[in-house]
């Protein structure tokens, strides 16, 4: 009974596992990127990128209907370019990150809604907007998985500047000029994962993965390298009890995965081990030292 | 050949200076204050040695350093301590002149740490998050730093604000060493007994150079006079500057 429901809907069919082997490699990917979105203050920033990427789906889509390359292609352009202008705007210009993406991510956004409304129909525009991790194909996992390994990569390349950068930014200028490439690089890495995520979740979910593990972790640990796992863990369990209640249920996937995530997310404000509500309420008593 | 040697440098933001036509050298080995008012441009000079800002106007050159013979500590409040990193990780980014980018900490480097921290009587700190130490415990994580960066140049701004007696008199020995080992230090100071008794060498600046010498000459009551009447706020309907290459300094 209890194989039927947790295992079962895996081992009988191949979308489900399909699906859940995308969802895991997003989470391995996706989440670290959401950690150091959440502690660089950019949680909203990936948020703002996740909508400038769906005009760019949308010229792909005008072009070449519904092929996921050629929307892609065009998620990945549309977000490199509001990324990288608006990173360049903000370190040229005394204006902030937020409101620099702000002003473009709007303008790009009211943009891919006009070329949508062209050509695409409802159905179109709601498969673009929360995706639908149950028709993937071999062809787009193996896209998803490839993403997921570059990330992973570039990563591991731009960890240790991304790190200082985000602590002490001044001093990483006076020793390196590392800072401003990583930093662009790690924008890139956010455009890459949002749209590896917005085949399966959609633009307007695919940030979900990213940044709602992260919040979980931050609840859990004071440790970088452990918010991070726990952030990856928290993803792919949240993956995989969506893809459970979705399969069970009628709920559609994208939904269904990032409603999982935000139930841990709730269970950990209330009990997290670092400043959970509970915990707060009911420190213990005080220690000796 | 002088450490430091500032021509007709000035720094600011916007166009607007903060530190302007300032002239000038350091030696070798130097152990100088930078004093004056808030906003007399002190820590804009520094940001400006380190590299940090580029001056809108004139050259400073460093003597033959490059910006990994340099150690600069900034004012604490520029750090975003709520990020989760531990005291030995922070204080071990002190040796990116040897690891750069990619190079591992091996177990020499961790003895190296180690020993930094405990130079700074920071013992057992070594795993606690920098969000949870107090004003003064991050000021010596900070020391601990600038200690690995083995630097010839330092430069720190305001390493004592706001911090005890105590942790002042630790980190003040710690600045007495390194002068005693050769370095050039230069620091952004406020308390003017400490500068007396311990700094040999002062430039008073409000915004430019009021004065600049050995201490005791330089640290007049004329001179801190006219450096608190600086005017702190910028003119918006300000002109551009037509003052050629002198110094105003006296």
């Amino acid at each position: 009974m209890l194989y039927d429901a947790l295992i079962g809907p895996f081992t009988e069919f191949e979308f489900m596992r399909r699906a859940l082997a995308a969802i895991i490699a997003l989470s391995v990917a996706g989440a670290p990127i959401g950690v150091f979105l959440m502690l660089r203050r950019m949680s909203l920033v990936g948020d703002a990128m996740a909508h400038a990427i769906l005009p760019g789906a949308a010229i792909g889509f005008l072009l070449s209907g519904l092929n996921l390359f050629a929307m892609t292609a065009g998620g990945l352009i549309a977000g490199f370019a509001v990324a990288i202008l608006a990173g360049v705007v903000a370190r040229s210009t005394g204006l902030k990150e937020d409101a620099s993406l702000a002003t473009f991510y709007l303008a790009s956004l009211a943009l891919g809604v006009s070329i949508v409304s062209i050509k695409g129909t409802n159905i179109d525009l709601l498969h673009v907007l929360f995706g639908n991790i149950l028709a993937m194909d071999d062809q787009t996992l193996l896209v998803v998985a490839f993403n997921a390994t570059v990330t992973l990569l570039v990563l591991a390349v731009i960890y240790r500047p991304l790190v200082i950068e985000s602590v002490d930014p001044l001093f990483l200028r006076t020793v390196s000029r590392a800072g401003g490439p990583a930093h662009l690089a790690f924008l890139a890495l956010v455009v890459i994962n949002l749209v590896n995520g917005f085949q399966a979740l959609g633009t307007l979910l695919a940030v979900g993965l990213m940044i709602l593990p992260a919040g979980i972790a931050r609840f859990w640990s004071r440790d970088l390298t452990a918010m991070i796992c726990i952030a990856v863990i928290a993803a792919a369990a949240s993956g995989y009890a969506g893809l459970v209640l979705s399969f069970q249920t009628r709920v559609p996937s994208g939904p269904a995965i990032i409603l999982v995530a935000s139930v841990i997310y709730i269970i950990s404000v209330l009990f997290g081990r670092v400043g959970g509500i509970v915990r707060q309420m009911f420190p213990g008593r005080h220690l000796e030292a | 050949m002088a450490q430091l040697h500032f021509h007709n440098v000035t720094l600011g933001y916007d166009r607007h200076p903060a530190v302007h036509h300032l002239s000038g050298e350091v030696a070798p080995g130097a152990l100088v204050a930078v004093i004056g008012p808030n906003g007399a441009g002190k820590s804009t000079l520094l940001r400006g040695i380190v590299g940090i800002l580029k001056p809108l106007d004139g050259s400073i050159h460093l003597g033959g350093l490059d910006s990994r013979d340099i150690a600069y500590l900034p004012q604490s409040a520029e750090i975003d301590r709520s990020f989760p990193i531990s005291v030995f990780d922070f204080v071990g980014t002190g040796l990116w002149r040897g690891t750069g980018l990619f190079g591992g900490i091996g177990k020499a480097a961790r003895e190296k740490i180690l020993r930094a921290i405990a130079a700074v009587g920071l013992n057992g700190f070594e795993n606690r998050p920098i969000g949870t130490l107090s004003g003064g415990q991050m000021q010596r994580v900070l020391f601990a730093r600038v200690l690995l960066q083995d630097a010839r140049l330092i430069v720190l701004d305001e390493p004592f604000n706001a911090i005890d007696s105590k942790t002042t008199t630790d980190l003040l020995a710690l600045v007495k060493r390194w002068h005693g080992e050769g370095r050039t230090l230069l620091a952004a100071l406020h308390d003017m007994e400490m500068v007396r008794t311990h700094f040999s060498e002062t430039l008073v600046l409000a915004r430019g150079p009021v004065a600049w010498g050995p201490t005791a000459e330089v640290l007049t009551p004329e001179n801190l006079m006219v450096a608190m009447r600086m005017c702190e706020a910028f003119d918006d309907s300000a002109t551009a500057c037509a003052e050629d290459g002198h110094s105003r300094a006296a």
